[in-house]
Order: C-alpha cells, then structure tokens, then sequence
C-alpha cells in the first residue's frame, strides 16, 4: 500500500498556485464542529486536510452571528453560511465572487432539501453519500457544472433508478 | 469424491466458517451515534474496521460496497481508511452501478495522485468514459475532473475531447470541465480542445453554456494566443447575456427574479478576461454592461453578486469614463449598504480599484474610516488596508488619528499590519520630523510588543538621521519607559537612543519641550532595571548594555559605576550578553584609550527607497551600496569627515598585480591593520566617529547567527576568516597592510570548489564609499574547478586615506546561477514578497532580509548574503 500522507508536506499556501480551481474545497460541519461532509478540489496530505478541517472550523465557529459570511484565511477566501445546525464552508481564491459562492451553497442546500425534502443534519449524516453524489451532480472539480436546479435532481434520482430496484434493496440491500 | 462435490463441501465449509453479513452502514451510523465518549467511539471503529479488513482479506464480493462504504463514515470521522484504497479499484471494476458508485466516490476520497494506486484507475476510466450508460460516463468524468493526475489526464484526453463533441448535454457538460481540469494539470494538452470549443456557445443548455464559458475562460487565461483567438467571440458573449437579462421568467433557471446567475457571472468574467486591454472589445461590451449596471435587481444578495462582477468588468476593461464612475457609484452604494458580506464585497474592490481611480476612492473615505469600527475582523481588515492606501499629504493627520485610534483599540491579530502600516504611511507623508517622531512613538507605546522587529532599526535610524530632534527624542522617550518598561521595541529604541544622546538628555536641551531634570544616575537606573527585569526579553537587554557602555563616554561622573555593571554581566547566563559584556570588559581594561573613539556617535545613515522587491532584486549592487554607505552628518559633529579627498588609484600602480598562489598569512603585527582598516582611529580626545553602535547592535539584531569575539583577537590584527563556505563554495579572506603604504589594506581572497562540478564565470567585485579607493586587481582564473583541486585567488586594495573612521565598504561577488543554487535565495525571495519591504530597506533591514551568515571580527563586520544573480555580497563596516 502506498499511503503515504509525508510528514515534509508543503505548506497548504503553496500547493494553490499551480492547478486553481474555483473552489479549494468545500466543507460541512456541525455547531459542534464534527465534520459531515468534505469535499477537496486540491491535492493535499491527509495530515495536512485534517489540520486545516480543525483550523477552519476552530475560525468560523469563534465568529459572531452578526459578522460577514467572508473570512480571510492564507491566501483563500472562507464563504460560509449557517443554515439551521449546520455550517456550509468553500474556500475560494482571492479573486473570486464572494456573493455568488453564497449561491452556490444556497443552490447545494437547495438540492439536498429537493432530493431529501426538508434536509436536515440527520438526513446527511445517515446519508452521507448521497450528500456527495448529489455535489458531484452539481459541482465538478471545484466548477458549477449545472444551474438547473431540475436537471441535477433528475441526474441524482435517475442514477440512483440504476443503482438498485426495490427488490433488491429488501432482500439484499448493498449498504 | 467427485470434483464437483469436493467443490460443494469446500464450499459449505467455508461458508460456515465465515462471519455473519456485515451490519449495514446506517446500523453502524446509529451504532457509532451511541458512543458517549471519544474512546467508546473509537473502540467500537476498532472492532468494526477489524471486521472490515477480514472480509477484505477473504475477498467477499458481496458485501464490499457496504464496506467500503462504512470506511468512508469513518475516514470522515477522522480514522484512517487507508486500507479501503485498494478495495475502491475493485468497486470501480465491478459490473453493478452500486459498486462503481461507491468505488468512485471512495477513490475521490481516499486516493489522490500522490500514491501510484491511484494510475491503477486509469483503465477502468477508460473503459466507463465509453460506457454505454451516461451515468456511468458520467462517474467516470465526474471523478477524473476531480482527482485525475497528470499522467491520468495525458491518457485520457482523448477520450474526454470525443465526449466534449456529443450531443449528448449531460456529458458535455461534464466533459468540458474535465478538459478544464486537465488543462490545469496538463496546458500543453489545451491545443487539443480548441476544434470542440467551436460550437459550444451555440448550445441552448444552459450546464453546457456554463461549462464552456468556464473552459473558454481557462484557455484564454493561460494563452495569450487563445485569448487572440477568443476574443471575436465577445458579440456571441454579449447577445446570450442579453437574452438571459431580457427574456421573461424561466423557471428553470430563475433565482430570486434572475435569470441564471451563475451563467451571468461567469460571462461576465470571460468578458472581462477578453476586453483587458483591447479597445475595440471593450466598446462591443459598454453598453451591456451599462444595461446590467442599471437594470439588476439589487434587494437580493444575488442581483448584487451580479453587480460586483459587473463592476469589477468595468473597472479592468477599456470602459468608458461615465461607466466607471457608474461603477465607482454602485461601490458607494455598497458601501452603505446594510448586509456586512455587501459592505465587504465594497471594501475588497475599492481596494483594486484604488490604484486606478484614486480619487474616485477617496470620496467614500469618511465612510471608509467607518468601517474601522465595524465588529466584524473581516470588514475591519479590508477597512485598514483601504484607509491605508488612501492615506496622502494633505490628509495624513487626519487619517493618521483615526488609524492610531484603531490601532489601540483593535484586535491583536490586526496590530503589527496597522504598525507596520503607519510606519510606511508616516515615512512617505510626515509633515514633520517631529510629527513623525511623535506618531512612531505611539505606535510603540500603543501596539507595544506586536511591532514587528524591523520596526526598531528602522526606527532607530530615523531618529538618528533627525539630528536636530534628538534632543527631543531621547527625552519623550526616556519619560516613555520611566513607567512602563514592558513594551519591548519601545525599551530597545529608547535605550539605544539614551545611549546615543545621554549627554542632552541629563543636560536637558530640550528646546521643543520643557527640559526634564535627570541625572546621571537616574538615567543608569532605568537602564539596569531593564537588564535586570523579568519582562526583559533577551535582545532588549543587549541593547541595554551597550546603551549603558555607551554612557560610558558621555557621562562623566559615573564611569566607575559603568565598569561595575559591564563587569557583573561578564558572568550572565545569557551568551550573547555575557559576550558583549566581557568584550566591553576588555576595552576598559586593555583599550581604554579607543573607547571614546570607539562609542562615538553613530553617523546619519542615508536611507535608499525602492519601490518594489523587483527593484531591489536588478539594482542590487546600487542598492545595497548606497543602503549601506554613510554619510556625514549635516552638524559639526565630525570635522574630520570633511577631509576627504582621495589619493589617485593610478599612484598605487606599483602594488604587486595578482597573489598567484593563496597566502593565508596571518598578520603578525597586532593592532596596526585593525585600525588602519577603520582608518585611522588616532586616540585624541577629538571625537572622531566610529562603528560601535552598528558592531553592538547587529549580532544582537540577528539572534543565532555566528559571531566571533568581538576584541579577544584586537593584538593579533585581522585575522584571516572564511568569508563564505556554503553549497561547496568556499572563500576565505586574508588582510594585510600594504609595504607601501600604511593606509593601503590588502585583501587577498581565495576561493575553492568542493562541488562536483567546476564553477565558471566567478567574478567577484567590490564597492566602497566614494571617499575610499579601490583597487580591484584581476583574479587568477574564473573558473574554480571542481573537487577543491584548484583555488582562485584575487587581490583587493582598499585605501582609506581619511583620517577620520567612518567605514564602510561594500564587496560583492557575482557569479552565475550555479548548478546548485544558493541556500540562501528561498529566504530572500520570501522576505521580499512580504510587504514591510515595499519601501526600501533601511541597513538595519537588509541585514535581517537577507542575511546570509554574519561574521563579526574585530571591528569590522562582515555580512554574507548570498542573492539571486550576485552570488553574494560582502558589507564591511
């Protein structure tokens, strides 16, 4: 096996430059700051992720309700926004739209809520992988890749048609 | 027993060896949910991963979606699942959607390009990017736009072009920014996509709309020639803008009254990208941006997302004046706004724009300065940074009061940029010494121990080049530290200002302000309980010795007390203290006859502004000659300077041309040289200046670096030193005092090569004061070959025919890039990026910028910096 996380990782800042995608990478946590969904658009050490994960909660959690959705961190941008018990974190570069990667969580809160009516934490903690399927539906390689609040719903639950008839998921259920 | 029953029992026996199914992930979930504390939590992983990694081992088919599946729970909990990577490859080559589902998303989670698994993958990307199912291309696509390595994107470009041409919608989407992400990774694969862009504007989808527009933009934003090549597609840009801010409700695509957002926006960028500069674009994108400018419905966060990236459009392109000032108004409005993300998003492009339309800025200042006392750190920031850059002459009290005002009351994480700000904005726009002496001191006694250290040199060499200030400042701030000696940049510069000015400060010439009564004495006491105090931190107290050695000479009933304190600190703990204090030990004792010469008053330093590490980095050798030269003050201080004609360098022709071979003679006659090297120190009580405080005070400044003793060496004249030993390069400086003449010192330098290879093209040059000759005699080779199997050696001579001291010459080697590199250039590029450079470096800066190695001889300092094209430069004090 080749795991190897490298304890002489390059700090986080470097790695950015080369290869920047819209969104660094996206994270969901709870109030409590346990982590539900993570979601990396650069390649980084798993030591690395896990310290940053602890920073940035560590920073949006210590903010006060009543301050800007925007938080400077290294050379990135931290968008986030609370909605009911959980936080919604991307980390964009310094040039980017602030306003809209607000759309653009509100759009991902807006999928899951369609796809699971009425989201709430315990739907993606129980279902965490659908969370990310319906990312990857919306979101690719750190780039909205569809607008249509539609078309990506359709995409998840015609995926999901192929993934197991109800026959199987009451005999021999996969997960 | 017949082969096919064996096979039966064989089964049935390992059946029943087996475990029971697995429990499922959300059994687990709920499980886990259970766990009160951190270790019951981990226990029960434990056994569950334990359980996990047999069924891998038995390789059960059946259930590895499930766990993998469980692994994934857990590695977002925090346990490693490292284990899982391999069973994710063999999800992906299942045949059932569940298991290629499961086993791209655990390959997107677990594997990244770092480990050679990972290119495993590579061919079963291959085999679903031709799937005959879409959502199973579309995983494929899907987990190579997000993971995919170089050498993955090299070998399945292809097969990600032929999707970008179907027809099909929702795999063109995906498979254009796959081409975005493989062009990240691979840019001179970019040429390959160019034939399927041609269409992409004309789809009606609004995904494939989006994706393209994001493809088009990488490409035009990493090619020049692209960018060319893109920008006849600005009337098809501006028409589908049209449209999607024209036509009526879509549901479809609607967010709160607009059309598409996302769409808008990311055309907005492309134009923005293809109008940079370009006339004729520009003029086709005026008059939609003026439409989107006016006609965006703002009460809703989104229709001012679209209006920020208008307006940032506007500001970078070729617009017309009436859109920017269109642009500018829609800031101000931000500005005032009552949603803080939209004030923020005001700030963060008033701060682009500032440098562009100055004035157009600082109509909002007011309310800028507002902003300062926002309760959200995030405002509060971009609100100094803005209050920072609008600062000019005519307005620099002013904001400077409401900046000081802020600096005090502000979080700390924000005070050592406001210190360093203020200080930056003072030096450009002080309108008087004394008002920025003044603001300086506030800084220090407000932001305390946040101003960052090279705030203190810098300082320090303001005051002393103020001459007709000193006075003034040596008394605001001894009165300063009279209280409070916590504040640590504060104690340094007054202490180094107290021992520089004692002598006005006990004789009270104060004519700015009322004199203060101090005696000596007094002045003592406040020096030694800074050496004695807890708070104190190691460099503080180095400054404070040498302000009390210096006191020596200044004061004049008090000497015998000095002696007493030097003495006591002989025996410190602290080595660099200790150090200092057996050297000023000595120099009582043995040089008692140099010490006035010695701690004379510093002379005015001349300051060189850049403006910009770029700068500092071409004009090198200027720069650091001029940084470093010094200059006689404009008061009668020295009147030996004023003599300083030079003797003719072509009168010293008889002077024996090259050094063939390397004498690493060490000079045996003791004192001579030394002084010659200073010129000459003649020991008259005529106050004649001298280097002490810059020999006192760097190897302070620069913690940890090697020094040698300052003056045990003094009878033995300079001895020879290894000047630069790094990166196999090896060069040692021996000094001599020419036959001829006694002022003439002679340097011969002798360099090696340790390395592998030979270095060629070594040329190694000198600069000194204009009131110095140099002699640079040519070096016996330029090459130094390889395995110490040879040395160059070359003579310098340096003539001071001054009488008075001051000194300061400025060597510098240049050779080319090496093969090797220098160590040292990481740290001088980074130190350059930072921005308390911006303005120049003072001495005291660039010797903490770029030092290489210091080496301190007997009262000569030399400095080692290793630099992007010089190799390095030597300074001599």
């Amino acid at each position: 096996m080749t795991y190897c996380p490298g304890p002489s990782a390059l700090p986080a800042a470097a790695c950015w430059d080369l290869a920047a995608p819209q969104i660094h990478f996206i994270l969901l946590f709870s109030r409590q700051g346990k982590l539900r969904l993570q979601k990396w658009y650069t390649t980084l050490p798993d030591k690395e992720k896990k310290k940053i994960i602890r920073e940035i909660v560590q920073i949006i959690l210590s903010r006060n309700q009543k301050t800007s959705s925007f938080v400077d961190w290294k050379d990135l941008k931290l968008v986030y926004k609370r909605y009911a018990s959980l936080y919604f974190c991307c980390a964009i570069e310094d040039q980017d739209n602030e306003l809209l990667t607000l759309e653009v969580v509100h759009r991902y809160v807006e999928l899951l809520d369609r796809y699971f009516g009425n989201v709430c934490e315990l739907d993606i903690i129980f279902n965490f992988e659908k969370a990310y399927f319906i990312l990857d539906e919306f979101i690719i390689g750190g780039e909205v890749q569809e607008t249509s609040k539609k078309t990506a719903v359709k995409a998840i639950e015609d995926s999901d048609m192929l993934q197991e008839t109800v026959e199987e998921y009451m005999n021999k259920p996969a997960f | 027993m017949k082969p096919l029953e064996t096979i039966e029992v064989l089964q049935t026996t390992f059946f029943s060896q087996r475990m029971p199914a697995p429990i499922r992930l959300r059994e687990l979930i709920r499980t886990i949910r259970t766990a009160r504390t951190q270790a019951e939590e981990r226990e029960m992983i434990q056994k569950e991963c334990a359980a996990i990694r047999s069924s891998f081992r038995e390789e059960d088919n059946t259930y590895r979606c499930r766990n993998v599946a469980k692994l994934l729970y857990m590695h977002m909990l925090g346990y490693p699942a490292h284990f899982g990577q391999l069973e994710c490859l063999k999800l992906i080559a299942s045949q059932k959607f569940t298991d290629k589902r499961i086993g791209y998303l655990g390959a997107m989670l677990l594997l990244d390009e770092r480990q050679d698994v990972h290119l495993l993958m590579t061919n079963c990307i291959k085999n679903d990017l031709n799937h005959s199912t879409q959502y199973v291309q579309g995983l494929a696509l899907c987990t190579l736009g997000c993971m995919g390595s170089s050498e993955m994107c090299r070998d399945l470009a292809g097969e990600v072009e032929k999707l970008l041409k179907t027809s099909n919608s929702y795999l063109r989407k995906k498979a254009a920014l796959c081409a975005v992400h493989v062009i990240r990774k691979v840019p001179e694969l970019m040429e390959m996509f160019l034939p399927a862009t041609k269409n992409l504007l004309n789809e009606k989808n609004h995904g494939v709309l989006h994706t393209s527009v994001v493809l088009l933009t990488e490409m035009c934003e990493r090619s020049p020639d692209m960018l060319a090549h893109f920008r006849k597609l600005v009337p098809q840009l501006v028409r589908i803008l049209k449209n999607l801010i024209m036509s009526g409700y879509s549901p479809e695509h609607d967010v709160s009254g607009i059309s598409d957002p996302f769409l808008q926006v990311r055309i907005l960028r492309l134009l923005r990208i293809l109008g940079r500069n370009d006339d004729d674009s520009s003029e086709a994108m005026n008059d939609i941006l003026a439409q989107v400018a006016t006609n965006t419905e703002t009460s809703k966060n989104v229709g001012n997302a679209i209006l920020y990236e208008t307006v940032l459009t506007i500001m970078d392109i070729k617009s017309e004046s009436g859109l920017r000032v269109l642009a500018i108004n829609i800031l101000g409005r931000f500005l005032l706004n009552n949603d803080k993300n939209i004030r923020y998003v005001a700030l963060t492009s008033l701060l682009k724009t500032v440098q562009t339309d100055h004035n157009a800025v600082q109509r909002h200042r007011s309310t800028i300065v507002d902003c300062l006392k926002d309760l959200d750190v995030s405002i509060k920031r971009r609100a100094m940074e803005l209050s920072f850059a609008l600062v000019n002459g005519n307005n620099v009290r002013g904001m400077m009061k409401e900046l000081l005002y802020f600096l005090d009351s502000c979080e700390p994480e924000f005070k050592a940029d406001c210190a360093s700000g203020i200080f930056l904005a003072a030096e450009k726009y002080a309108p008087s010494k004394r008002w920025h002496i003044d603001t300086i001191m506030r800084v220090l006694t407000t932001a305390g121990s946040y101003v960052r250290d090279d705030a203190v040199p810098n300082l320090i060499q303001l005051i002393t080049n103020s001459v007709e200030m000193h006075a003034y400042t040596v008394q605001r701030l001894y009165k300063a530290i009279l209280g409070d000696y916590s504040q640590q940049p504060l104690v340094q510069v007054a202490s180094w200002c107290i021992g520089e000015y004692g002598d006005l400060l006990v004789s009270g010439q104060c004519e700015e302000e009322e004199p203060i009564q101090v005696t000596e004495d007094e002045v003592l006491d406040i020096l030694e309980s800074i050496l004695i105090s807890n708070m104190s931190a190691s460099v503080t107290r180095g400054y404070a010795l040498t302000a009390i050695m210096k006191l020596s000479t200044r004061f004049t009933c008090t000497v015998n007390r000095i002696k007493k304190v030097v003495s006591i600190y002989g025996s410190s703990i602290d080595v660099e203290l200790q150090q200092r204090a057996v050297e000023y030990n000595a120099l009582f004792k043995k040089y008692d006859h140099m010490r006035p010469a010695l701690l004379e008053r510093m002379p005015v330093m001349e300051k060189v502004t850049t403006n910009g590490p770029a700068e500092i980095v071409q004009t090198n050798g200027e720069t650091e000659t001029s940084v470093l030269e010094t200059k006689p003050p404009p008061s009668g201080l020295q009147p030996a300077n004023q003599a300083n004609d030079l003797l003719d360098l072509l009168g010293e022709s008889d002077i024996t041309p090259v050094i063939p071979t390397a004498p690493t003679i060490k000079p045996a006659s003791a004192g001579g040289e030394l002084l010659d090297l200073l010129g000459d120190l003649n020991l008259t009580g005529s106050p004649v200046s001298a280097p002490a405080p810059q020999i006192a005070q760097p190897p302070f400044l620069l913690d940890g670096l090697t020094s040698q003793p300052l003056f045990n060496d003094i009878a033995a004249g300079i001895p020879s030193i290894t000047a630069y030993n790094k990166n196999g390069l090896k060069i040692d400086f021996t000094f001599e005092r020419s036959n001829t003449n006694p002022s003439v010192t002679v340097i011969t330098i002798q360099a090696s090569n340790s390395t592998e290879l030979d270095m060629t093209d070594f040329v190694f040059q000198a600069a000194v004061p204009k009131t110095f000759q140099l002699q640079l005699l040519s070096p016996s080779s330029s090459v130094i070959p390889a395995f110490n199997s040879g040395t160059i050696t070359q003579v310098i001579k340096v003539l001071n025919p001054q009488k008075s001291c001051t000194w300061s010459l400025v060597l510098k080697a240049s050779m080319p890039r090496s093969p090797f590199g220098f160590a040292g250039k990481e740290h001088w590029y980074r130190k350059l990026d930072g921005k308390e450079e911006e303005n120049g470096l003072s001495p005291g800066q660039f010797v903490a910028a770029v030092m290489g190695t210091v080496y301190v001889v007997p009262l000569v300092m030399l400095v080692f910096c290793p630099l992007e094209q010089l190799g390095f430069v030597v300074c001599l004090w």
